[in-house]
């Protein structure tokens, strides 16, 4: 289980995030998670709030956005979800579909912060 | 202070810090004409054994070198210091993955320069070292053929985050009634037009071939050339253990 070593690296980035923006309070992070991050929500969340003990994140809380795996079919050219990550091809031609195009995300997108 | 919170949009990949070391590691491997290989897989997939024989083998014909991950102890790193390359272990504590940051101290003090492959064998674990980028060239993930025939349908991050996977202890197949074509219908699965290796440490069986393909993909990215893998001829004595 690596997601406190995540939920580390997630409080460091948005509390440097919030000091440059001037903010005296996060009362929120929000993170956009992909299916295929390596990185599980409910860890994540457990782990985040471990993480935020004694720092200025301390009580703010975790808005995970989970994004589904994309892929592009190199056959039909259709951007589209595969059945699941453990069958990726196209579910229009099923052809084999090595390009994935989202769902490997793991970044803080935006921060409720009180000025 | 104001009552209502606001929304600022931030855009920050939480992997940051790694991945810009992992590209710096990239470059100053590139610069230095040392092709590195990682190798990932579950604990006891055969990782050590496989990286003895290939040590082994191409001590003779490569300038080659491994660091060695594990959350304690050096044996690894004395098992495969017996064939006599440069080896150095990395000892992550409680850590479960090696990161861009451990790659980099534990090359203090080594000349890239004088080496050609360098290998990096990962923590056992086929979960957290997914979302670390070392800055390797290509990434092996490895599986015996003791595990079942369905591990890269239960880790499909990691089989799909690998450049190539190797079926190991390929000896063993028979005995436990090892499905080849399933497990290749499951690679394949999660990361379709994989190339897929199979190998015995042991034996030797599919050794060569292996190590052929990653002289001829080292020297194509280091020079373009693909006629160097012709020049590689393996002592097939230094590929099986017993």
């Amino acid at each position: 289980m690596h997601e406190l070593s995540i939920a580390l690296s997630i409080v460091e980035l948005a509390t440097e995030e919030a000091e440059r923006r001037g903010a005296v309070q996060v009362v929120a992070v929000h993170l956009r998670l992909g299916e295929m991050s390596g990185v599980s929500p409910e860890p994540l969340l457990f782990s985040y709030g471990l993480a935020c003990e004694g720092t200025p994140l301390e009580g703010s809380s975790l808005v995970i956005e989970e994004v589904p795996v994309m892929v592009y079919c190199l056959a039909c050219g259709a951007e589209t979800n595969p059945p699941s990550i453990q069958s990726l091809y196209c579910p229009v031609c099923e052809a084999p579909t090595p390009q994935v195009t989202r769902g490997k995300e793991l970044e803080v997108v935006a921060l409720e912060i009180r000025t | 202070m104001s009552a209502q919170p606001r929304l600022v949009e931030v855009r920050q990949k939480v992997m940051k810090q790694n991945d810009l070391l992992a590209r710096a590691l990239r470059e100053r491997f590139r610069e230095a004409g040392v092709y590195v290989v990682s190798l990932v897989s579950s604990p006891g997939a055969g990782k050590t054994a496989f990286l003895e024989r290939s040590l082994t083998a191409l001590r003779p014909l490569r300038r080659v070198a491994a660091l060695v991950g594990d959350l304690a102890t050096d044996n690894d790193a004395a098992r495969l210091a017996r064939s006599q390359v440069p080896v150095r272990q990395i000892t992550t504590g409680t850590v479960c993955h090696l990161d861009a940051a451990m790659v980099e101290s534990a090359l203090a003090g080594w000349d890239l320069d004088e080496l050609d492959i360098l290998f990096i064998e990962n923590v056992g674990n086929l979960v957290c070292p997914s979302s670390y980028d070392l800055g390797e060239d290509l990434r092996m993930a490895l599986v015996s053929v003791t595990e079942g025939e369905d591990k890269p349908l239960k880790y499909p991050t990691i089989f799909n985050s690998a450049d190539v996977a190797v079926i190991t202890k390929v000896d063993l197949a028979e005995a436990v009634e090892f499905d080849d074509s399933a497990m290749n219908k499951n690679i394949q699965s999660v990361r379709p037009g994989m190339p897929v290796f199979r190998v015995s440490a042991k034996t030797g069986d599919g050794m060569e071939e292996l190590l052929r393909f990653l002289a001829s993909r080292a020297a194509e990215s280091r020079t373009g050339d693909v006629g160097d893998q012709l020049a590689l001829q393996i002592d097939g004595r230094l590929l099986a253990s017993r």
